[in-house]
């Protein structure tokens, strides 16, 4: 039953996409400026906002573990973190693509660029350490501390644009406070792209999840087999 | 579709897809790994079980 439902997932996100990407080449009007290089945000834009749900799940997941110490709790928290890095990667990628055409530069150290860096860098390093840890209990109380923490960079990366005067646009999002405003058929077109990527998200959510439940299992077996 | 900067957002699509195709060829990797890590660890205990 689990596994017909990640299919399914996966197919709807695939179907979403396939129509998605149709719409967003053929469909949608063009933007004034900048060519066809705007329609790249449909990609960047969703990208971000699946990476921030992933680690607010991943935060959330850290903080029930400190509270329960239940390592299902953990295990959730590395799967989401894990995923969340991937989308990281698009969303920086994504980005730094457009500021070549539209800035004339790959990066600059603007406070909304170098936060979603180290937002990223954060995230790897919270994987990084838990491979550094071989007590399982040890390693789960160092990285829920570490992910409960690292959302606040999360939270910064979002509101830069609100703080900070920043070479990154501003909002250009109709849910935002002082947000622009997008055509209905633009928004959609994100929303659309956004749905498909938390439905991908959730399937590598499971499927990691599932390896990492495993992974547990053989250690445990391991442990037994050296004992006997 | 205005067709300015057209190969610089095919680049941006193809980023997106390759590094997410990326992620799930290491997931694809790891399940084959541990798939065999099963095995090795199935066979040990049956081992150490028949001494």
């Amino acid at each position: 039953m689990r596994d017909k439902l990640l299919y399914a997932a996966g197919a709807a996100a695939t179907v979403i996409l396939i129509a998605n990407l149709h719409k967003i080449l053929l469909g949608i009007p063009d933007e004034m400026d900048q060519g066809a290089i705007y329609r790249i945000l449909y990609f960047h834009v969703p990208s971000w906002f699946t990476c921030f749900a992933a680690f607010f799940v991943a935060g959330l997941a850290s903080v029930m573990y400190s509270v329960k110490r239940d390592l299902r709790y953990d295990v959730l928290a590395v799967s989401a973190v894990e995923v969340g890095v991937a989308f990281t990667l698009v969303g920086l990628a994504t980005g730094s693509i457009w500021a070549r055409i539209i800035w004339g530069i790959w990066w600059t150290w603007d406070p909304r660029l170098t936060w979603a860096l180290i937002t990223c860098v954060l995230y790897a390093g919270y994987l990084m350490m838990r491979q550094m840890i071989d007590d399982a209990s040890a390693r789960a109380r160092f990285a829920a501390v570490l992910g409960t923490f690292s959302f606040a960079s999360v939270a910064i990366t979002y509101k830069a644009i609100d703080w900070w005067r920043t070479q990154h646009p501003g909002p250009v999002l109709p849910i935002r406070a002082g947000g622009g405003k997008m055509d209905p058929e633009m928004w959609h077109a994100i929303l659309w792209n956004w749905t498909a990527f938390m439905l991908l998200a959730s399937v590598m959510v499971a499927v990691r999840i599932s390896q990492e439940t495993r992974l547990r299992e053989v250690e445990a077996l391991r442990r037994r087999a050296h004992a006997i | 579709m205005d067709e300015r900067n057209f190969t610089f957002m095919f680049y941006g699509l193809a980023a997106a897809w390759a590094i997410l195709a990326i992620y799930v060829l290491t997931l694809v990797s790891r399940e084959r790994r541990l798939a065999r890590q099963v095995e090795d660890v199935k066979r040990i205990l049956e081992d150490r079980e028949k001494k």
